[in-house]
């Protein structure tokens, strides 16, 4: 009897975007081979705050994409019989994480607590206490009075292990690069935008030491309201945002390609059509047309639970319909910019060049007009994806976003909320979601904003 | 007693020089001219004055002293007070430079209460005074106008009244008339010639051209690279310039006394303005240099009468022969025409109201005829919105036509569907005015040229064919095969259009419709490419169709030539004939007009007014409404063909 | 000028039907009213006789587009395309599974929807562009620099945030303002302040940076530098020159929202508890009732093209190249 360990799970959220990577890491290496490109690019990696916005970005997507490896755990083997797997679908992330993900409390408790937050009636006695937890802080028995000293402890023990891994890493690079390390601070080498680089990456790690410390006893951010940790529910958070930035666009983007050219180049009736159709779906508040797609779409869902093998699939087929919705209803922006584009250029003298040749319609538009919109196109993909990570968490809000049962920004403070009312307030599960979500989307917008400066013409010149 | 002193101002952009040690004096009532080619300072050197640079540009050095001030030492609200007031400026491009949704009058009154203390009626009566004076027609009215409702000379003239606002002793005039017609341009001259000796004002004019210079420069500067070369009062240096790069910006002129020879070229461009250099920086394009240009920069050596410049041969350069050419190459032995146009009409709806009706058209092209033989050149001249681009488009059937017909060595083109003309267009092909925007950013000057071999040739070319014949091309307009591989950012205006034309070239077309194709380059540069179109016609047997509104060009390389005027052909024939003895009246202005690098002013009176909009033609003859002769039989009906001579067809009833 | 207006109302007529089919599509075609019903009844109740029921008490028992049962006219009256869909033109909304009339619901909501929405957006504006214009006129300073930077952080901030937080530290700490809640009146206003400042505050990052761009772009045009030439202040230069045509970009997003303001914020008003149309909405979401949700997405798709139009008029208002041509 030979099973594997582990059986890998392929969701289809997990297949599109692996194939979205694939086709960014395709993309590098074609831009690399574009001068103007090149050029652009070279500006980006160039600019301090969008290298620096950048490697954050890069954190959550490591996480996100660790969280994107889903497997099913074999269960313990009977024996005779077949190798059977867990329903549960699990993640990397979870298995690296696994001490967060299974000591969950009995309800809330706060950052660092060693209790619970709720009285209860104890056992053996009539009054109403604070229970201990079961593992927040367990490891300290009845020495509650050392509570403090340990937590500082734990804090600069995490900070000592980051800066070692932090500077492992700085004199790694200064010892390839052949400088000593400190001329490598003062002046940067490689440009400064290595510094920033690097500058960065001390204060995330000393993040990721303090949160490995302090979280091996206690509950970094508390648990939320079933005792499950709130930082662990924070980082699972990340790749359902990372999915609803990218694959949104994903959908959006060919459609406003297609029709915003289309529109522009062809003309007449074609332009009228696909005018009408955006003037006809921007005219729906977008809200509202998208809560009216979830809410049918959730009827679909709900009346073919057939269509779905385990709870995870189903939670994943409605993140994706719900990307697939927020597509369809936002690409008109973006095709009514690249149509009026579109215009432009096809009274360039390029072009009509081209045509005097007798060149194709379909080979014009390719050729010539496309690659003259990529800026625009990469602008707006860049520019989007925060927008639409804050867009989750409101959705989310109004009922019309992600499975209730699918860890998000929005449901995490979705069921945050409920507790606002609670005096005194709990108020860790919603700090940490605006605080990652904050994080998250701070970086986008920096990054966003140095690929547009070094993209848009009108920038440059 | 200068008004103006300006000693050794230094300009820098980053690690760009735009501006590298200029120094000189205006004196008060002169008008003195900064001549060069773009790219050589000029214009930064005006903004630096009126410290209106742009964010990123800085002086670093030198000295400003208006009226005995220090400008650059001035707190900016006491320089306010110097702009507008002391030192008025005018643009290059009135379309832009005026607010498009503040009324004529309002911009004007701005800076009357600025400068002058009035307000309300007195700064209103004031205003007109001031488009009267610049010669604004019925100027209550104009008042309340819009820029956009003016023409392109009236706005420049209401430049002019808004910089006269303030009194100003010193108007900055930055490419005052570039962007407009030479009728028009013509006027704006005299115009401001006009003012400077009725306000006593001293005029710094910039300027690229050399007939400009001639018909107002009290005294010259040629600036190149940053520096200035040469210093001269007028008639030195129209009797004898003495720089290197001046004589050859004389010798680049292209006339008709050059016809059929080759005009001398200055090689390569004018270096970047981050390029340091050690020695003269004209020494790599310099026939003349010498081993001392290289390691020192020239001083300044006076000559005589004031003129002074910076070379170190000793006395005026010598005279740049121009090379002889082959002759006038094309035989006449050919009888039937590459191409026939016969009364071609391009309209373009007016559409208007409820149900977007065409209530009216824009008559573009309305109704022209002409003959084009294999080898030739045909010029089609015309001031801008006369519609001869639109035509040139018309006949490649990249704007159908509404009407007539156009035949292509006997075949019918107007009649085929896109896909029928396919075949037909490798015969004819087009170069564009635009070299910056007739070559995809982001396609290799290798595939740039090839596209149209795979289009025409079935897109089965192999691709070792076609690079194969790519190298010889470029080869053949003066760029070097290893080009092939780079990015159209990588070239100058001069190359780019080499490369738009080795474009239309690799299909071996008869009939080359070039496109204003040297409007946006400079004079050195247009002469290169004025070379090698000549070159060509003659080695490939090319028949040109040559649209612009230079007339030098036109001297210099038609053998017929045709003049539009609102959408019509209006003086056609061979150049020999029509050049010498024009007989249309607007033939005859729009020659008149051109300012001559003699000084010598035309007998032929000036146009007054704009040409009409196309929408909305005048009745009668086109024209009549400028025309000094015209008659009522002119205001009634339009004249018919009058033939003079071997070729001349003239549509004019006063003709002859 | 009239025959525009009238060309452009007209031009609203297809793009409004067009909405209309795709919501009659999106509620009636992907979902028969049979699934809505079980999904409405949840999987015990269901048998085929509640799920009539459900659909008679709420008329959705009619064909969807044709009526073959029915007599001549009401062929195509008696289905659920006409009677759902096409009385929405006439302002028939129907009513809401709660049997309230949701036209007359709408017309008492609106009220407190406006008095949110209209101090939010004409402050959210003034402030908007007065920060705008001030980082211009500092432009490339440490001031104009880190304004950006303050402004791309706040437009990160998430508007539940906002909310949040100012509610906890406004409400529950300062205990200021009551913390949500609605009543008529001049007593309106101590419910409204704290959701208006709250509104201005969560936009005001995103709009502030957009107008500076505006603003740059026009800075950098020809006839800024004409207007300096003539020795003009750089604050006449701004307001007189720069603002007047930086209006005609900020007129474009600006003036499409105003009509859209009868629709009231979906956050702000359900946090607040206002009784407006946007706290309408979310609660029509919340119990998935369709019918609400289609008439406040006709409503809101008429109000954008109103939107539209008055774009179109205020541009020729606000440009003579526009007006005059």
């Amino acid at each position: 009897m030979n099973g594997m360990a582990l059986q890998p799970v392929v969701l289809w959220s997990d297949a599109l975007l692996f194939v979205l990577i694939a086709a960014i890491v395709a993309l590098v290496f074609w831009a690399r081979r574009q001068d103007a490109l090149r050029a652009a690019w070279g500006r980006v990696l160039k600019d301090t705050m969008a290298m620096a916005a950048a490697t954050v970005l890069a954190v959550f997507v490591l996480i996100g994409l660790l969280d994107s490896l889903h497997y099913r755990a074999r269960l313990p083997a009977q024996p005779g019989a077949e190798a059977r797997y867990a329903v549960e679908v699990l993640s990397a992330l979870d298995a690296l994480l696994s001490d967060l993900r299974q000591r969950s409390e009995k309800t809330y408790s706060a950052p660092l607590a060693t209790h619970l937050f709720a009285r209860e009636a104890l056992e053996n006695s009539t009054q109403r206490e604070f229970p201990r937890l079961k593992h927040g802080g367990a490891h300290l028995g009845a020495d509650l009075a050392g509570h403090e000293f340990d937590i500082a402890v734990r804090v600069s023990r995490g900070c000592a292990g980051g800066l070692v891994i932090w500077l492992l890493l700085v004199s790694a690079w200064c010892r390839w690069r052949g400088v000593a390390v400190v001329e490598m601070l003062k002046v940067g080498v490689g440009g400064p935008a290595i510094r920033a680089v690097l500058l960065t990456l001390l204060p995330i790690l000393l993040l990721f030491g303090i949160a490995i410390a302090v979280g091996g006893g206690y509950h970094v951010f508390g648990t939320d309201k079933v005792g499950q940790d709130v930082l662990y529910l924070s980082l699972k958070s990340i790749r359902t945002g990372l999915l609803i930035g990218t694959l949104t666009t994903l959908v959006m983007l060919p459609l406003a390609v297609l029709l915003g050219i289309l529109a522009g180049y062809v003309g007449g009736w074609v332009d009228d059509l696909i005018q009408y159709l955006y003037t006809t779906l921007s005219s729906i508040p977008g809200v509202l047309l998208i809560a009216a797609a979830v809410l049918m779409m959730q009827v679909v869902i709900d009346t073919h639970p057939d269509w779905f093998a385990t709870a995870a699939e189903r939670a994943d087929a409605r993140l994706l319909a719900l990307c697939l919705i927020l597509g369809m209803t936002s690409w008109t922006g973006v095709a009514r910019l690249l149509r009026g584009e579109t215009l432009k250029l096809r009274e360039l003298e390029f072009v009509q060049a081209a045509q005097a040749f007798g060149v194709g319609r379909f080979a014009i538009m390719h050729r010539h007009i496309l690659p003259n919109l990529m800026h625009i196109v990469l602008i707006a993909l860049v520019m989007d994806f925060s927008g639409l990570v804050l867009a989750e968490a409101v959705l989310s809000y109004v009922g019309v976003g992600v499975d209730p049962s699918t860890i998000s920004f929005g449901t995490m403070i979705n069921t945050a909320r409920m507790e606002l009312a609670r005096e005194p307030m709990v108020w860790w599960s919603l700090a940490a979601a605006f605080s990652f979500m904050f994080a998250l989307v701070l970086a986008a917008n920096l990054f966003a904003d140095a690929v547009r400066d070094a993209f848009d013409p009108r920038a440059s010149a | 007693m200068s008004i103006l002193e300006v000693r050794d101002l230094a300009i820098h952009i980053r690690a760009a020089r735009p501006v590298d040690g200029v120094s000189f004096d205006i004196a008060a009532g002169e008008c003195f001219t900064l001549l060069g080619e773009s790219g050589c300072g000029k214009s930064m050197t005006a903004l630096g004055l009126m410290r209106l640079l742009p964010a990123a540009a800085q002086v670093v050095s030198g000295s400003v002293s208006f009226e005995g001030t220090d400008l650059l030492a001035l707190p900016e609200s006491h320089m306010r007070d110097i702009r507008g007031g002391g030192i008025g400026m005018i643009f290059q491009e009135p379309a832009t430079s005026l607010n498009p949704v503040l009324t004529v009058g309002r911009q004007i009154v701005e800076a009357l209460q600025l400068h002058a203390g009035l307000r309300g009626a007195a700064a209103r009566a004031r205003a007109a005074e001031l488009l009267d004076l610049v010669g604004i027609p019925d100027p209550l009215r104009r008042l309340d106008e819009f820029p956009f409702q003016l023409s392109g000379g009236l706005r420049q003239r209401v430049m002019i009244a808004c910089a006269l606002a303030g009194s100003p002793r010193l108007l900055i005039a930055d490419e005052p008339t570039t962007a407009l017609d030479v009728t028009i341009q013509a006027q704006v001259l005299d115009l401001l010639d006009e003012l400077r000796h009725k306000q006593d004002m001293a005029l710094l004019l910039i300027t690229h051209d050399l007939g400009v210079v001639a018909r107002m420069a009290d005294r010259i500067g040629v600036m190149y690279a940053g520096q200035l070369v040469e210093e001269a009062p007028r008639a030195a240096f129209f009797a004898q310039a003495a720089h290197p790069y001046s004589v050859r910006l004389f010798a680049a002129l292209p006339d008709a006394e050059r016809r059929g020879g080759r005009l001398a070229t200055i090689p390569g461009s004018v270096p970047a303005a981050e390029v340091r250099h050690a020695g003269c920086r004209f020494a790599d394009r310099c026939s003349e240099v010498m081993a001392e240009c290289r390691s020192a920069p020239p001083p300044w050596r006076e000559i005589a009468g004031g003129q002074r410049v910076r070379c170190f041969l000793p006395g005026a350069a010598p005279a740049v022969a121009a090379g002889v050419g082959a002759g006038d190459t094309a035989a006449h032995a050919e009888t039937r025409p590459l191409l026939s146009v016969r009364d071609l009409q391009v309209h373009f709806p007016i559409r208007r109201g409820l149900l977007q009706r065409a209530v009216g058209a824009v008559r573009a092209v309305d109704g022209m005829s002409l003959q084009l033989m294999p080898g030739r050149t045909l010029a089609l001249v015309g001031e801008s919105g006369c519609g001869k681009t639109t035509a040139g488009k018309a006949m490649l059937q990249l704007i159908r036509p509404t009407a007539g017909s156009v035949q292509l060595d006997g075949v019918e083109l107007t009649t085929r569907s896109t896909h029928e003309l396919r075949p037909l267009r490798a015969k004819m092909q087009m170069v564009f005015q635009d070299p910056f925007a007739s070559l995809n950013p982001r396609l290799r000057i290798g595939d740039i040229i090839v596209e149209g071999m795979q289009a025409l040739g079935g897109g089965k070319v192999g691709a070792g064919g076609t690079a194969a014949k790519v190298g010889p091309l470029l080869e053949q307009v003066g760029l070097r095969a290893e080009m092939a591989s780079r990015y159209p950012h990588e070239f100058s205006g001069g190359q780019r259009q080499r490369i738009a034309i080795a474009r239309a070239l690799a299909v071996h077309p008869q009939l080359l419709i070039c496109d204003e194709p040297t409007s946006a380059l400079d004079v050195s540069v247009q002469a290169q490419i004025l070379n090698l179109l000549s070159d060509l016609q003659r080695d490939l047997k090319l028949a040109y169709l040559f649209i612009t509104h230079n007339i030098a060009v036109v001297d210099y390389l038609a053998h017929e030539v045709a003049v539009m005027y609102l959408g019509r052909v209006v003086e056609y024939g061979s150049a020999d004939e029509v050049l010498p003895s024009p007989r249309h009246p607007y033939t005859k202005a729009l020659l008149a007009a051109v300012p001559r690098i003699d000084g010598a002013q035309s007998e032929v009176p000036k146009l007054a007014g704009d040409m009409p909009s196309p929408a909305n033609p005048p009745s009668g003859c086109h024209f009549h409404p400028r025309c000094p002769l015209a008659d009522d039989a002119c205001r009634q009906s339009y004249p018919a063909e009058t033939r003079f001579g071997a070729t001349q067809l003239v549509r004019c009833f006063k003709a002859g | 000028m009239l025959a525009y207006i009238i060309r452009r109302l007209l031009y609203a007529i297809p793009i409004l039907i067009g909405v209309n089919l795709l919501t009659f599509a999106l509620f009636f075609v992907v979902n028969t009213p049979d699934d809505m019903a079980r999904m409405q009844l949840g999987v015990k109740r269901v048998t085929p006789e509640a799920i009539q029921k459900w659909k008679a008490e709420r008329g959705y028992d009619q064909p969807l587009v044709w009526n073959s049962a029915a007599a001549g006219g009401a062929k195509l009256t008696e289905t659920i395309l006409f009677s759902k869909s096409v009385r929405m033109f006439v302002g028939d909304f129907g009513r809401a599974d709660d049997g309230r009339d949701i036209a007359r619901e709408i017309s008492t909501r609106m009220g407190p929807s406006l008095a949110i929405a209209v101090p939010t957006f004409v402050l959210g504006l003034f402030a908007a562009i007065s920060f705008a214009l001030l980082l211009v006129f500092f432009r490339a300073t440490a001031l104009d620099i880190s304004g950006v930077v303050l402004c791309v952080a706040m437009m990160s901030i998430s508007g539940l945030f906002y909310i949040i937080g100012g509610q906890w530290l406004v409400s529950k700490v300062w205990h200021l303002v009551p913390i949500s809640g609605y009543s008529g009146g001049l007593d309106a206003a101590k419910f409204l302040i704290l959701p208006v400042i709250i509104g201005v505050i969560g936009g005001i990052g995103a709009s502030t940076r957009w107008y500076r761009t505006i603003f740059l772009e026009e800075i950098s045009r020809d006839y800024v530098r004409t207007a300096r030439a003539k020795g003009l202040p750089e604050r006449v230069v701004l307001f007189r020159h720069v603002l007047r045509n930086a209006l005609i970009p900020i007129l474009t997003g600006v003036v499409v929202v105003i009509p859209t303001l009868f629709m009231g914020s979906l956050l702000t008003e359900s946090f607040f508890g206002i009784p407006g149309l946007g706290s309408y909405t979310i609660d029509a979401i919340n119990a998935q009732d369709f019918a609400v949700v289609r008439s406040m997405v006709f409503i809101g798709s008429v109000l954008y093209i109103l939107g539209l139009l008055l774009t179109d008029i205020s541009y020729t208002l606000a440009d003579p190249r526009v007006r005059l041509q």
